[in-house]
């Protein structure tokens, strides 16, 4: 009964290709959003800040990146960690070595870098397609952080390749803090949100959905294979990158190149797996429940505490992992997004049932 | 239904000698034809006869090995895809091309794609420019939405409509390119009569107020005698006859290849 | 030249383990279109339990049973609760699906038998044979004849035999196959429980070279670039990709790694089966793909 769209009828366009068209979504969206950026710095501790919420939304912003890739252009990449690195390493160089920049510059020339290298490897899925691609994207995985760890320039020839981030001032106010630095990730996950799903929603985002499904009938209405693909490796690299230099200054502040190994790059296509392919809210929710899992279970098997050795613990979430991989695969292909509409349509009809 | 007297324009695409080898496999052999400005020519045949593969020569989909094809004056060996999409080519297909994970609305969007010009910065931010674009062309597509009388499926995913809906939108992607040749292939089959008709009248009525010019494969005799002013005859990847319906209809080659004469 | 010959010969023969491990790869994606990048757990959980069970004390023979029979229960659980629920999803769908199992079968292996390394002897003798002035590894050359031995069994299994039949007519098509009555659910047990048998003799010869660790699982991220250049369905092809890979992996980090800091072997192979996708889509003996619109 709340949740009815009753007399919410548009009356132009404008408004029907609203984001939130429904009136009720409105106001949950900006609610939560009052909720994030206002109530939560104040409440919340800092375990909470720095540890779980600032990764979760940079991971986030990284799941949205390789949605942008693989979930909305059809283009499978199992290498999105290394554009990460790539970015971490390029913003810490830029800041290094032009220090007259501000912070935010370094940022987007990281997330520039990134996109660059991007349109390297993506190069090849003008004739690669599928799992082929696959393969060369782990090329690219593989060989970006063999780079970064063996050429010493990278991270200016510091001792096992670990790049320490400067502390961030920007308009000379230091984030310092969790809540600060909890707001400024905030601020610029929110803004590349919005950002990527005003894309997706105009005519890049369509035509990136005309590829993945059927790119000869594609091609046929005029929709430029090599263009198309290369934009959506730019700006997916883009994304991964400004998260990869995000995670370096404002969640870890030292950060090796083997952070963003093949696991991590698994864990992010597992958040969009278990998000929703294909779907900005589902790289929220994906990113949340893979950060949250291992917290839980290692508060499950805290009740039997001590029977059960620390390492069997992460071998036991390995196994859960994998096995809820397969199980949203059989169960809900689309997702914890899917399952959220599912639910929303429900609720129009509550309390009937049908 | 008879076919008003359109008035024929000059030679829009020339086809000359094309042949089309698939490995082992000969789809076209050495097939020459002419269609007119704003006219509708159908190519008719028995099955297998190379019918979807001289339209996908048409537009680029295959590359000929042999042969010339000239469209609006321009004479190449062979067209490219994106090419025909813009000089003005739109097609259906035989089995359907729509973009499956998209709503009716959003697959007719993407035949707008070729004239929105706005770059993903500019939409990145969506106020201002991108959004004036979106607006506009979303007018111009309710306009097809209307013509074709499907306002009531526009949110529908695709992949959820039955057959004949999803052939009306996939016509719907089409014509929102405003194209000037049209490429329909077996634009009605599977469908019954009463959608017949109404396949008809939107070609017809695509025809007479756009003046496009339309080439389709059919099965249907009765409409291809209705409405075509030329038709052109394959068998086995060759042409058998071309001409004005009545012509083509006495033929004899092409009553053998119908009826099974003697090869 | 004696030492670029020793490199080659140590690489080609490492190559016929590659292979050993595309092999599986192999065998279940002809049978059923599915990637199983699930193969590398596979191997890893076979060296494991094989190596666990004979260290408490088993008898060589009765282990190798055992395991064998773990392996075919895997199969089993595999086409029950994950393939059977997934038929007729796309490609990409079931590719994910065995990255889940990947995960799933490493987890499980390292709960159930613990994360120690395992040395593991087989009892094929280490000390190198000097021919002609150059050292081959005898333990190398007994574990390519053991995996050419393997190769010949199988071959004989897909042309010879009434189920082999019955596999190539899966691999083909489906539906067919169903039309003559060929139990496709049951086929791809045995075909997923043949991978498991194959990936039990990868590991044991992989386990014994490098010890049963985790990083077995990697060898199996080895194998795509040797399914690249050998392409998907193609048992032979899987062969000689495996010698490509493994010859220039080792020439390239003996000849080039120096110049550039080397370790090369992590990123080389993919490099090499990307290049040679940009210049053949389908791989050097895949079949090319005509697309019907």
């Amino acid at each position: 009964m709340l949740y009815r769209e009753c007399g919410q009828f548009k009356s132009s366009y404008k408004s029907d290709s609203s984001i939130f068209p429904i009136l009720q979504d409105k106001i949950g969206i900006l609610s939560l959003l009052a909720v994030a950026f206002f109530v939560v710095p104040v409440f919340a501790n800092e375990y909470w800040l720095g540890s779980i919420l600032i990764p979760f939304l940079i991971l986030s912003l990284a799941a949205i990146g390789l949605n942008i890739l693989t979930g909305y252009a059809g283009q499978l990449s199992l290498g999105s960690a290394a554009f990460m690195a790539v970015g971490a390493f390029a913003a810490y160089n830029f800041a290094l070595r032009m220090p007259g920049l501000p912070l935010i510059v370094d940022f987007i020339l990281a997330g520039l870098t990134a996109a660059g290298v991007g349109i390297l490897f993506g190069l090849p899925s003008l004739r690669i397609k599928g799992f082929y691609l696959a393969v060369a994207t782990l090329a690219a995985q593989f060989f970006i952080i063999w780079a970064l760890t063996r050429f010493g320039w990278f991270s200016n020839y510091s001792a096992s390749g670990i790049i320490t981030a400067p502390p961030i001032i920007i308009f000379g106010y230091e984030f310092s803090s969790a809540a600060s630095r909890y707001l400024l990730t905030l601020s610029i996950v929110s803004v590349f949100a919005l950002a990527a799903t005003n894309i997706i929603r105009s005519s890049v985002g369509r035509s990136w959905m005309a590829i993945r499904d059927m790119d000869i009938a594609a091609e046929v209405i005029g929709i430029k294979m090599l263009n198309t693909k290369l934009l959506a490796f730019a700006i997916s690299s883009f994304f991964c990158g400004v998260a990869g230099a995000l995670w370096a200054f404002l969640y870890l502040g030292t950060v090796d190149a083997q952070a963003f190994d093949l696991a991590r790059s698994f864990e992010i296509l597992f958040m969009i797996i278990i998000g929703g392919v294909g779907s900005i809210l589902g790289s929220f929710l994906g990113a949340a429940f893979i950060i949250l899992l291992p917290i839980l279970l290692n508060v499950f098997f805290s009740l039997f505490s001590g029977a059960v050795h620390a390492d069997t613990i992460s071998h036991i979430e390995v196994m859960i992992f994998g096995a809820l991989i397969i199980f949203f695969l059989i169960v809900e292909p689309h997702g914890l997004a899917r399952l959220w509409q599912i639910a929303k349509e429900k609720l129009r009809l509550w309390p009937f049932p049908h | 239904m008879v076919s008003t007297g359109r008035k024929k324009g000059e030679t829009l695409l020339k086809v000359e000698n094309v042949s089309l080898r698939f490995g082992g496999v000969k789809a076209l052999t050495n097939i020459s034809l002419e269609v007119k400005q704003h006219e509708i020519a159908a190519i008719i045949g028995p099955n297998g006869a190379g019918k979807s593969s001289m339209l996908n020569v048409i537009n680029g989909v295959y590359h000929p090995q042999e042969g010339k094809i000239t469209y609006k004056g321009q004479t190449r060996s062979k067209m490219r895809a994106d090419e025909a999409a813009r000089q003005g080519i739109a097609r259906t297909f035989q089995n359907i091309a729509l973009f499956k994970g998209m709503s009716v609305l959003d697959n007719i969007m993407t035949g707008r794609n070729l004239k929105m010009k706005t770059n993903f910065l500019q939409q990145a931010i969506y106020w201002g420019a991108a959004q004036r674009e979106e607006i506009e062309h979303r007018h111009k597509v309710e306009e097809i939405i209307d013509f074709l009388r499907i306002e009531s499926i526009r949110k529908t995913p695709v992949g959820r409509l039955p057959y004949g809906l999803q052939k009306r939108v996939e016509l719907g992607r089409a014509l929102a390119a405003e194209p000037e040749m049209l490429l329909l292939d077996e634009p009605m089959a599977g469908m019954n009569v009463e959608e017949k008709e109404d396949m008809c009248r939107f070609i017809l009525d695509v025809n007479d107020e756009f003046g496009t010019t339309i080439v389709l494969i059919e099965h249907d005799m009765g409409v291809v005698m209705d409405i075509s002013d030329t038709v052109v005859v394959l068998d086995y990847g060759r042409r058998i006859a071309m001409g004005p319906p009545s012509e083509v209809r006495a033929n004899q080659e092409v009553i053998d290849a119908y009826l099974g004469g003697a090869h | 030249m004696d030492f670029f010959f020793e490199v080659l010969i140590g690489g080609l023969l490492a190559g016929v383990m590659y292979s050993l491990v595309a092999l599986g790869f192999v065998l279940i994606y002809k049978a059923s279109g599915v990637l199983n990048f699930a193969q590398g757990a596979m191997v890893f959980f076979a060296a494991l339990t094989f190596v666990s069970l004979l260290e408490k004390g088993l008898n060589f023979w009765a282990v190798l049973v055992l395991t064998l029979g773990f392996m075919v229960l895997m199969a089993y659980s595999i086409q029950k609760l994950v393939l059977d629920k997934l038929v007729n999803q796309p490609q990409i769908t079931l590719f994910m699906a065995t990255i889940g199992l990947a995960f799933f079968i490493e987890g499980f292996a390292q709960t159930l038998w613990g994360t120690e390394v395992h040395g593991l002897d087989l009892g094929i003798p280490d000390e190198p044979f000097i021919v002609a002035g150059m050292y081959i590894s005898q333990f190398d050359i007994i574990a390519a004849l053991l995996a050419g031995v393997l190769v010949a069994a199988l071959a004989v299994f897909f042309n010879k035999t009434r189920i082999g039949r019955a596999l190539r007519a899966v691999a083909d098509d489906h539906q067919a196959a169903l039309t003559v009555g060929i139990p496709l659910q049951q086929i791809w047990v045995i075909v997923w429980a043949v991978a498991g048998v194959v990936a039990l003799v990868a590991g044991l010869l992989w386990g014994s070279r490098l010890g049963v660790q985790f990083s077995l699982t990697l060898i199996a991220l080895k194998a795509l670039p040797v399914l690249i250049l050998g392409g998907f369905t193609s048992v032979p092809g899987a062969i000689v990709g495996g010698l490509i890979i493994g010859g220039s992996e080792k020439l390239a980090e003996v000849y080039i790694g120096p110049y550039v800091g080397g370790a090369i072997e992590d990123w080389f192979p993919y490099m090499l089966a990307m290049l040679i996708l940009l210049i053949r889509p389908e791989g050097l003996f895949g079949e090319k793909h005509i697309e019907r619109v």
